[in-house]
């Protein structure tokens, strides 16, 4: 589905081009493979600090990355999740070299221009967006207490990407510098190029860009600790309960899940649809449309690169219990295991998939857009063109492997259900739910 | 192309690429329904929007919400089809189907596959023209929006917008959110939804507008096919098939801060009613705006965040309607910087005007930022049919995008400080401010905006 040409530069980078000619623009595309998962406890958040000061100027340009990109007429931004971090630029075709120039300085050159003042700086932009994103906003520490209680401590899931305030507040210049060095060069990084170009010129032209930059060191392997298996089961329900500044009660109940391309991910995905995508599905009939008891509800899989995580979420509706939703939600769950689904209903969630895979095609840059998948592939399976081996993944889902992998992921009893309730309420938890703790 | 790169200097890109915008067929069904068609290629997608001119601006003085809720029940099922089924039929041809009310419009849209376009079509006619309006249906939907409103009470930003645009259109049909006010939809019937949706989904006074990979003549077809025998409507009984609303009378406070004890930020709105879409200084105050708070290097972002580290970042803009809509600063700021951050943005809106007018780099930045980037809002076919939206909403002329360059590379330093002189009045701004009013107020009450209106969320 997805044309493209790719090459390994002696550095160790790689070099992916797509070729486009519908309109004069061009996306460049830079993985990082590097996420909060890298992170040391004590330590959590730099990785996504880092990214912020990535935007902050470089040896041969130290003022700043936005403006020459803004007065070229690009769009640009960046993010970091536990597995990977990216940063992208939307340009005009003639401004292809500008975003290279950019790109490979701050590869190759950027400690020499972070200091202490712009790392203060944006610490203190990041423990805002900590506070707008998490904080102040109504069910923000959810992903915290999940994260907490589905992972133990020292286990590279356990911290979200934000990172804990103490930990932002401990890291030094030192710490940012060191995890540049450790992560930030061409072995561990990969570039899409795509668009408005020609493909042969343009794997020249970002060898010349980024072959001078001194290959690294591979980046330590990420350790699971505890059990030492991607798999850490207490093998027990862990409830807690968060009091919030709420209106209404929201019960979350997740499961550790297959990883990113394991078996049973795409299947999981499937469920998660079946379950709560839509006025026609499942657990949206029984408790918002019917039962008239929640006033939404959603699921979905987490496919990340160790290990993923499944998470339904419902508010209750006013006069309503979390366990009323929590009884109704777990009968569902029994009948999709012990009967299975309609054949229908699986068709109608591959039909969407199927689209989706389309409608994903639209844009070339940005996240999600085509030079995004193309190194998303490229880094998470080896193989930029795993996009058709993606979408067989999902065709191969039948009533069968629904029903089966439902059973086995989210059958027994080893789940994390957290109950966030209205300050002083915390009687509205489930019954025997503790304290959860964040920070 | 050997030898080390020049890192001395950056490359200089060349010129911005000219931009047309893909030619717009007009045709009209047999129907009566008006169809705007894009040839759009790419991969095989097909957007179907349909476009009625009214908003949640049509509220009733003493129902607002009832338009939103009337466009939120379209979808619970048809005259011939259960909303299982309804949805079943969507679904099953991976369509997404999205209502969306403005202040002035209501679109409805349908995204599907290219070989899905007909049948998508359909479904969209079905769910516009022939909604079953069930009143169990009507009660249970109308309890989840009071629900929402009820946990929107909750969330900084949504109590923001909400008493910032109360404030200032006071008594106007800008005055309220879509989604309305809870004693407003507990007085609602469901044969107030009959009514409005007879009154106003009147499809003959409305446009279809489609974008894909198609060619003109099979988009009409299509539609003809689809649409030709559905029953549309005749304009209204009164004749007015567009009301534009009028001047909004004197904003009903000047300073209002909403009490969110403890809270560790600030969620701020400053601003005032300012111009509408077809405004003459449309393209100045585009170049403006970018300057002041428009993008990541405005003066505002750069000074609050990448100076100061106030916030994860603060925008200005101006919300361009069919009557003069706002023109507001947004952003959430740490709590102890909050009245200082409120007294910056203040500055700078007197300023650009005046004290400290554009640098010729920053016109330079600006004026770029647009025009070189402008090819990139037509790459899909959705935001192609959004272009066409905007033609027809504010009816202007079809060759309105590909002038965008030529009027914005015309826009002069003086034309600049001529337009924040006269559009940005920060003394007669509105400031909300969500957050500790303990900690917060008496500072506010520095900024000679009289004491603040103390209102709870």
């Amino acid at each position: 589905m997805l044309d493209y040409t790719s090459r390994t530069l002696e550095n160790g980078l790689d070099v992916i081009v797509h070729e486009d000619h519908r309109s004069p623009i061009v996306a460049v595309n830079l993985w990082y493979h590097v996420g909060s998962k890298n992170e040391q406890p004590g330590r959590t958040g730099l990785a996504h600090l880092f990214e912020h000061l990535m935007f902050e100027g470089s040896a041969h340009h130290d003022s700043g990355y936005f403006t020459p990109l803004q007065e070229a007429g690009a769009a640009l931004n960046g993010s970091t999740n536990c597995d990977r971090t990216n940063y992208w630029e939307v340009v005009p075709t003639s401004a292809l070299e500008l975003a290279l120039w950019l790109e490979s300085d701050r590869m190759g050159y950027l400690l020499p221009a972070l200091t202490e003042e712009k790392f203060e700086n944006q610490r203190e932009v990041v423990l805002n967006e900590r506070r707008q994103q998490y904080e102040n906003r109504p069910y923000g520490l959810a992903l915290m207490a999940l994260m907490a209680a589905l992972y133990p401590s020292d286990h590279p899931y356990h911290w979200t990407t934000i990172g804990d305030t103490t930990d932002l507040r401990a890291t030094t210049l030192d710490d940012a510098h060191a995890f540049f060095r450790t992560h930030y060069h061409p072995g561990n990084a990969s570039v899409t190029v795509a668009g408005d170009v020609d493909t042969t010129r343009t794997l020249e032209l970002v060898a010349r860009y980024f072959e001078d930059i001194p290959a690294g060191m591979p980046p330590p392997r990420v350790l699971i600790h505890g059990s030492g298996t991607t798999d850490v089961k207490p093998n027990r329900e862990t409830r807690l309960v968060l009091e919030d500044r709420v209106e209404l009660p929201r019960l979350y109940l997740a499961w550790r899940t297959p990883a990113l391309f394991a078996e049973g991910d795409a299947t999981m995905d499937m469920v998660a649809d079946l379950l709560a995508g839509g006025k026609t599905s499942r657990l949206y009939r029984a408790l918002v449309r019917d039962g008239r008891i929640a006033t939404d509800v959603s699921a979905a899989q987490s496919s990340r690169e160790l290990t993923g995580w499944f998470c339904i979420t419902a508010t209750a509706a006013p006069g309503h219990e979390l366990a009323e939703l929590e009884q109704v939600i777990d009968a569902e769950l029994g009948a999709l295991s012990e009967q299975g689904p309609e054949t229908q209903e699986v068709e109608r969630s591959l039909a969407q998939v199927e689209a989706q895979f389309v409608y994903r095609l639209q844009t070339l840059g940005g996240f999600n857009g085509r030079s995004d998948q193309l190194n998303a592939y490229n880094v998470f399976a080896g193989d930029p063109g795993f996009i058709d081996q993606d979408r067989a993944r999902y065709r191969g889902t039948t009533t069968d492997s629904v029903q089966r992998f439902a059973a086995r992921q989210l059958g027994s009893g080893d789940r994390v259900a957290l109950s966030i309730v209205p300050q002083g309420e915390a009687q509205r938890a489930l019954p025997g739910s503790e304290l959860a703790r964040v920070s | 192309m050997s030898g080390a790169v020049d890192r001395t200097t950056l490359p200089r890109p060349g010129p911005a690429p000219s931009v047309r915008f893909p030619a717009i067929s007009t045709a009209r069904l047999s129907s009566g329904i008006e169809l705007r068609t894009v040839e759009h290629t790419g991969p095989p997608v097909i957007q179907w929007l349909l476009l009625l001119c009214h908003g949640s601006a049509a509220d009733p003085a003493t129902q607002p919400g009832l338009a939103a809720l009337t466009a939120d029940l379209l979808d619970e099922g048809s005259e011939r089809r259960s909303v299982l089924d309804l949805h079943g039929a969507l679904d099953r041809i991976g369509a997404r189907l999205r209502v969306h009310v403005g202040p002035d419009t209501t679109t409805l849209s349908l995204t599907t596959l290219t070989q899905h376009a007909a049948a998508g079509l359909a479904l969209l006619g079905e769910i516009a023209t022939q909604p079953r309006f069930d009143s169990a249906d009507f009660d249970r939907v109308r309890t989840l929006r009071r629900n929402r409103l009820r946990q929107m009470r909750t969330v900084p930003s949504a109590v923001a917008d909400r008493v910032y645009i109360e404030a200032l259109y006071q008594g106007h049909p800008y005055g309220h959110l879509g989604i309305g006010t809870d004693t407003a939809l507990a007085g609602l019937t469901i044969d107030d939804v009959r009514q409005f949706h007879a009154d106003t989904y009147r499809l003959k006074t409305g446009t279809l507008i489609a974008a894909g990979a198609l060619t003109h003549e099979r988009f009409r077809q299509i539609a003809d096919a689809a649409l030709g025998d559905l029953s549309v409507g005749g304009g209204r009984a009164d004749g007015r098939e567009r009301v534009t609303p009028g001047v909004p009378a004197e904003p009903s406070a000047r300073l209002v801060v909403v009490n969110r004890p403890g809270a560790v930020q600030s969620e701020i709105r400053i601003g005032h009613v300012a111009v509408s879409r077809r405004t003459p200084q449309y393209h100045a105050l585009r170049v403006m705006n970018m300057v002041l708070g428009g993008q990541f290097v405005s003066r505002l972002n750069r000074s609050l965040r990448e100076e100061k580290g106030y916030t994860y970042g603060v925008r200005t803009g101006f919300d361009f309607r069919s009557a003069p809509g706002p023109f507001t600063m947004h952003g959430s700021v740490q709590a102890d910087a909050t009245v200082e951050s409120v007294r910056e943005v203040l500055d700078e809106m007197t300023a650009l005007g005046g004290a400290r007018p554009v640098t010729p780099s920053e016109l330079d930045v600006a004026r770029a930022a647009l025009t070189k980037g402008y090819v990139r809002g037509f790459e899909t076919a959705g935001q192609v049919a959004r272009g066409v939206v905007q033609l027809v909403q504010h009816d202007l002329p079809a060759d309105e995008y590909d002038q965008f360059v030529p009027r914005v590379n015309a826009v002069e330093a003086a034309d600049v400080t001529s337009v924040a002189a006269t559009h940005l009045c920060p003394d007669q701004a509105v400031v909300v401010v969500v957050g500790p009013a303990e900690k917060i107020e008496g500072g506010l009450e520095t900024l000679n905006f009289g004491a603040p209106v103390r209102l709870e969320a």
